[in-house]
């Protein structure tokens, strides 16, 4: 074990890989030289070399539909959208054909998209979304969204093992500010299995992301009320089983997202949870989600649109009276 | 004024086998013709006895531009043929039964009932399934390139695009990369002159298409896309310089769309007078009188490979016939794929 950044261990994950696997390869725009807009890339086409750490035009376009097809030849490709708000320029490519390609032709797609993602730096409309819903709504693709170094190494391995087209969401604010304990050498973290970040047993949250540590914060500030944390880690696959397994344990679920509310993953989840565990709540399921607006810039906005430590700590003691 | 090289119609037997075809090889391209044209003309009489489910889509006038690039292509090339491209699934060797089966949305077609019309491919064959948004297919092709030239292999990989599909950014951003990095590509433009109802000049405002590859750093060429030997000769120099490293070409193939965008289309926007010119030079007749006058095909080897693709369209539509419909209790499987999938004919 040695302590990490998230970003480090990133950065790790996609070094093991490549240093395994010849077929892997990184392209994007600014990925070689300058080692990518946030240094995920530092060294590695001095490493790995022009070909397998390509500089790619300013072409989402051609960067996806170009992965796409040397996943078809054999290649593992990772393409990297300099911030996940630019994977709007490659829906087609992502959506119309790496989704379909395998249900409706028979052929695999093994592509993994790294998506940095999140606010909470005035990045403002463009820099800072959390996509990974429109995503997790396509029959085909897979979205990932680890909140932990480790998993953030594991899953990123995970992703490009995996045989289908992979969204790696990787939130920006947690790239330096969070720092763990990673496993060495090669090790892989299941795409569709939770994480038990806290044992509780009065309230549910259901999360991920970033949105980990804001529930996690918020249950320090109560000591009155025992909280349980699911990090969802995949939101496509997710793990229903391990949601409802803590809805029956607590009775009272929050569900908790940095993307905005209406069409969120969290209504699915709150959707679930109300078909098959109607009989175990004992409270309505609660959500708290961004309001329906684009990610503003100045930082009372920000503040106003990412959910807060307090938003939070509310929540929970709604549901806890409840 | 044109920027692109505008090539010459092919002449001599001589210089066809300079090109690389022997006498077989000259009527094996017609019978791909006549293949092609057949299996749209039965598709046709399908649709009307009301066995295609939804619409259907030709490229009646495409024949030489489609059978020709795909003659030139090697066994371990790939592409990407559009809907106008289906001489390219015969020329690769796919099964007219199963193009059949595909009309109908039957089990045996290549995409087994889940999409319809051309949107299929033999991966076997190095073919990969066309999507509706076609430009689109033009970055997948280039990606192919670009695992080839990652990987040093001499292989080359054909895109196709219509000239309708050029206005898209794909086109631009995909050509771009491939020029900027010299792939071992060649972007094929079946140029038939109609983008559904919208005629050339308000698609592009050059005077070919294939003008456009100089912004890009390769050569563009532009070739009569009624003269399957012409096609030919100019594909396969591109193909063959893609392979040698000298990368990527924009070929651009002249036809005329003889039909409607698809069969519920008329046509009635196009001057009938344009039709009426381009049937002098409709590409299989053109193809036919050139055997007869410069390769001495004979009243007997005519009418025997006329016969013989007569019978396999026949044998084909019994076959495709007899294929059952699809479950839709299958409905769901293979949304997400298997890891041992990997070990595909693409992925080798």
């Amino acid at each position: 074990m040695s302590e990490m950044t998230y970003l480090q261990a990133i950065s790790d994950g996609l070094r093991t890989e490549m240093r395994r696997d010849k077929r892997v390869f990184v392209i994007g725009e600014d990925v070689g030289v300058y080692g990518g807009a946030f240094k995920v890339t530092l060294g590695f086409q001095e490493e790995f070399g022009p070909w397998r750490v390509i500089d790619a035009p300013l072409a989402e376009t051609a960067i996806v539909g170009g992965a796409t097809g040397a996943a078809m030849m054999g290649m593992r490709p990772v393409a990297e959208m300099q911030f996940s708000d630019f994977v709007s320029c490659a829906w087609d490519h992502l959506v119309t054909i790496a989704a379909k390609q395998h249900w409706r032709a028979g052929t695999p797609i093994p592509i993994v998209l790294r998506l940095p993602s999140g606010g909470g730096f005035s990045g403002g409309p463009f820099h800072s979304q959390n996509p990974e819903s429109s995503f997790a709504h396509i029959p085909g693709l897979k979205c990932v969204c680890p909140s932990t170094p480790e998993d953030a190494k594991g899953l990123l391995i995970s992703a490009i093992e995996d045989p289908n087209p992979v969204l790696f969401f990787e939130h920006k604010h947690l790239y330096r500010r969070i720092k763990a304990e990673v496993p060495e050498g090669r090790y892989t973290t299941p795409i569709g299995k939770a994480r038990m970040h806290q044992e509780g047993t009065d309230v549910s949250v259901v999360t991920w992301g970033a949105m980990v540590y804001t529930a996690a914060e918020a249950s320090e500030q109560l000591d009155d009320v025992s909280v349980e944390i699911v990090d969802l880690r995949t939101v496509m696959p997710w793990d229903k089983a391990a949601v409802l397994e803590s809805v029956r344990k607590t009775s009272k679920v929050l569900v908790l997202h940095e993307d905005t509310r209406t069409g969120g993953f969290g209504a699915e989840i709150a959707a679930t949870i109300a078909e098959e565990a109607f009989e175990d709540l004992d409270a309505p399921v609660k959500r708290i989600a961004a309001p329906d607006t684009p990610v503003p810039f100045s930082p009372p906005l920000e503040k106003a649109f990412i959910p807060q430590v307090e938003d939070v700590v509310e929540g929970l003691r709604e549901l806890a009276a409840y | 004024m044109a920027i692109a090289r505008e090539a010459e119609p092919v002449g001599s037997l001589h210089e066809v086998k300079e090109a690389g075809l022997d006498r077989e090889d000259l009527l094996g391209i017609y019978r791909n013709m006549l293949i092609t044209r057949g299996v749209e003309e039965r598709g046709h009489i399908l649709y009307k006895q009301g066995k295609i489910p939804g619409s259907f889509y030709t490229g009646r006038g495409n024949e030489a531009a489609s059978v020709g690039v795909a003659t030139a292509m090697g066994p371990d090339d790939v592409g990407t043929p559009l809907h106008r491209d289906m001489g390219v699934h015969i020329t690769r060797g796919v099964e007219p039964w199963k193009i059949f089966a595909q009309f109908m949305g039957r089990i045996d077609g290549p995409a087994r009932g889940r999409d319809g019309n051309v949107h299929m491919a033999d991966a076997n064959l190095g073919l990969i399934a066309m999507v509706s948004h076609l430009p689109a297919m033009l970055p997948v092709a280039t990606g192919c390139a670009l695992a080839f030239r990652i990987r040093e292999e001499p292989r080359v990989s054909i895109g196709w695009f219509g000239e309708g599909a050029s206005a898209r950014g794909d086109v631009h951003e995909c050509m771009t990369l491939a020029g900027t990095r010299k792939l071992p590509i060649v972007y094929v433009c079946d140029n038939n002159q109609w983008a559904y109802s919208t005629p050339t000049y308000l698609e592009y405002a050059t005077e070919h298409v294939a003008d456009r590859a100089q912004a890009y750093g390769f050569e563009g060429v532009v070739v009569d896309g009624t003269d399957v030997l012409a096609v030919y000769r100019e594909a396969k120099r591109a193909i063959e310089k893609a392979r040698a490293g000298g990368g990527p070409t924009l070929l651009e193939c002249l036809t005329l769309r003889m039909e409607g965008h698809a069969v519920h289309d008329d046509a009635f926007y196009v001057p009938k007078v344009m039709f009426e010119r381009w049937a002098e030079s409709d590409p299989v007749e053109r193809y036919r009188s050139w055997l007869r006058a410069n390769a001495d095909m004979t009243d007997d080897e005519e009418s025997s490979i006329g016969e013989q693709v007569k019978a396999l369209l026949n044998e084909a539509l019994r076959r495709a016939d007899e294929s059952s419909m699809p479950e839709a209790g299958d409905l769901t499987d293979g949304v997400y794929a298997a890891p041992e999938e990997l070990e595909t004919p693409h992925h080798k």
